[in-house]
């Protein structure tokens, strides 16, 4: 799956409340949270969103709570993708169970805002089209591929369903 | 080579003879639980997936807790979509407002959690429960929609790191405390991804509160779990609940990735300031911080002993002029339980609200947002922007003593001070 969009760059560290803030958990709509993505720290962030855009941050992002809103903020709002330096660990799990595409990548850091980016999700592979730059990545371990080729997390199990419910490997 | 206590707990609750940290498991959950916020998106997925009846309905626990009593009618629609739902399921964990309290108070306290205990949590705080030796960890509303379909959820082992604490505590010094000199430490993803499990003859000698307190924050350092290994003072809280709890305890030859031995005996009281719970500091040596707002209480320092502090300070005392005094104990026992103390009329008489159980304040819900310029002292787990309510306002985070000291001077205070 090849996805490509312009960057938008933030720092470390960026929380989920930041995401989206708590005032709007009331909504569990992707595309009415996808408003206030990043609002906090960028007011005009969902405005200038293009579909297909991309996330670029550095360490840690998504830290915070467990809201599953944030992943969906992001999706609602037309991002197609996240790179950062690393995740906090249940923004992971989250961007992996509703089929948020994401990768980790030490050299995110390269990336300037409003590079044009291609991503390889399946080779792992960062194209900086604007720089003319390749950027390895650690390709997802197979369970967390099939998870993701399925769409998500219910998917996957509803596929399952009846089955030992799932392989171990 | 040994096990820790969370790869015991892990492997009790993965049909598997053996494993090993970075290895992808399916874990079965003795508890899965979620609020009025993480509830309702995992209902709709579990029901938009066209699935009908929960694995089990004894090992499911909803709390309308963060919006609640509800503030508005969209979160009075998101929790009646839990009530709901509990009683087409006949799901007996769910507690309505009046008997509900704040989650990660409220389930030990109910002895729904357990030593040795797999529970997963569609909310970041579900580490609070390591204190009694379970394992217990943050998740999303999808998680819970598959937990409740098979009773399973899929995690990768993590690694452990061990926190040592020697020494002995300082008079206002708690868990609270020792949490935030770790974070402070170690940063906000220093136990990226890890189990972090707390030690040291100071743990020995923690109360239940303060290792709750402890285990709450675990998340703010990156860290799936924090663990506390259970001992007298574990097993005397558990005794007479229903269930059998599992003491489960590290191997002496377990593996950690890190170790960290801190001698805490000169700890003072500490702040983290804003906006990270890393960027902690000596309460003295904050100088002149004015505080509009003092918040006590939250999964973190809502429990009776924090509130006994609190009155400790406050009791013939005043919040100073300008200042909102906002304690909030954490479930209706330790509500009544202050009432009879006598600890709510001392709160009431320093010129403070005083609440009944809801997370609202600590997210910016209700119950006290910030506006722009405003300055919190809280007993809470987050200072990140924006937090409590305007991007604009600030929040620093300390336990009971320093909030209720700062409370009567109106600026942030060490409580020898006074």
């Amino acid at each position: 799956m090849i996805i490509k969009g312009k960057a938008h760059k933030f720092g470390d560290d960026i929380n989920t409340d930041d995401i989206i803030a708590a005032k709007y958990l009331v909504s569990t709509d992707a595309k009415e949270l996808g408003k206030h993505c990043m609002e906090t720290i960028e007011p005009k962030f969902s405005q200038a969103v293009s579909p297909g855009d991309i996330i670029v941050a550095g360490n840690n992002f998504g830290c915070g709570s467990s809201r599953e809103h944030a992943p969906l903020a992001i999706k609602g709002c037309g991002v197609s993708a996240v790179l950062a330096k690393s995740f906090a660990a249940i923004f992971f799990r989250n961007a992996i169970n509703i089929g948020l595409p994401f990768l980790e990548s030490p050299d995110v850091h390269k990336i300037n805002a409003g590079d044009i980016i291609e991503i390889d999700l399946t080779s792992g592979i960062i194209k900086n089209i604007t720089q003319n730059q390749d950027y390895k990545t650690q390709a997802f371990p197979e369970f967390l591929q099939d998870i993701v080729e399925e769409g998500g997390l219910m998917n996957y199990i509803k596929k399952r369903a009846g089955e030992s419910c799932i392989r171990s490997r | 080579m040994g096990y820790t206590i969370a790869e015991k707990i892990l492997l009790a609750h993965c049909g598997r003879k053996t494993i090993k940290p970075g290895e992808f498991i399916q874990a079965n959950v003795d508890v899965a639980l979620a609020n009025d916020i993480t509830a309702p998106l995992a209902i709709s997925e579990f029901k938009k997936s066209g699935f009908k009846q929960v694995f089990n309905k004894n090992k499911i626990v909803l709390v309308p807790d963060h919006f609640a009593p509800a503030k508005d009618l969209k979160s009075a629609n998101q929790c009646k979509i839990l009530a709901d739902f509990a009683k087409e399921q006949g799901i007996k964990n769910y507690f309505e407002v009046g008997r509900m309290g704040i989650e990660h108070v409220l389930l030990p306290e109910q002895g729904i959690v357990l030593p040795g205990d797999m529970v997963i949590g569609a909310d970041s705080h579900t580490c609070t429960y390591g204190a009694l030796g379970a394992y217990a960890t943050g998740m999303g509303s999808t998680d819970l929609a598959r937990a409740y379909v098979d009773g399973k959820c899929w995690l990768k082992v993590p690694a452990s790191h061990k926190f040592i604490y020697k020494g002995k505590l300082n008079h206002w010094v708690g868990g609270k405390d020792l949490i935030l000199h770790t974070i402070g430490s170690i940063g906000v993803d220093g136990a990226l991804y890890k189990v972090m499990e707390f030690c040291g003859p100071v743990i020995r000698k923690l109360g239940m509160d303060d290792r709750f307190s402890m285990c709450n924050m675990a998340i703010e350092a990156g860290a799936r779990a924090g663990l506390i290994e259970p001992d007298a003072i574990t097993r005397k809280f558990v005794a007479g609940f229903k269930r059998k709890p599992k003491f489960y305890h590290s191997d002496p030859d377990a593996v950690y990735e890190k170790i960290y031995e801190w001698d805490v005996t000169e700890l003072e009281p500490l702040v983290a300031c804003p906006h990270l719970p890393s960027n902690v500091k000596p309460a003295s040596s904050l100088k002149n911080i004015k505080v509009d707002q003092v918040v006590i209480g939250s999964c973190t320092n809502g429990r009776i002993s924090d509130l006994r502090i609190a009155a400790k300070i406050l009791k013939g005392k005043k919040a100073a002029g300008g200042v909102k005094l906002i304690v909030f104990p954490a479930t209706q026992k330790i509500y009544l339980e202050a009432v009879k103390e006598g600890l709510a009329e001392i709160f009431v008489k320093a010129g403070g609200v005083f609440s009944t159980p809801t997370c609202g304040p600590c997210l910016g819900g209700h119950m006290g947002i910030l506006t722009e310029g405003e300055v919190a002292i809280a007993t809470t787990n987050r200072n990140f922007l924006g937090r409590m309510g305007s991007p604009k306002s600030f929040v620093y985070l300390s336990g009971p003593a320093v909030a209720a000291t700062s409370a009567i001077t109106g600026r942030i205070t060490h409580p020898d001070r006074i």
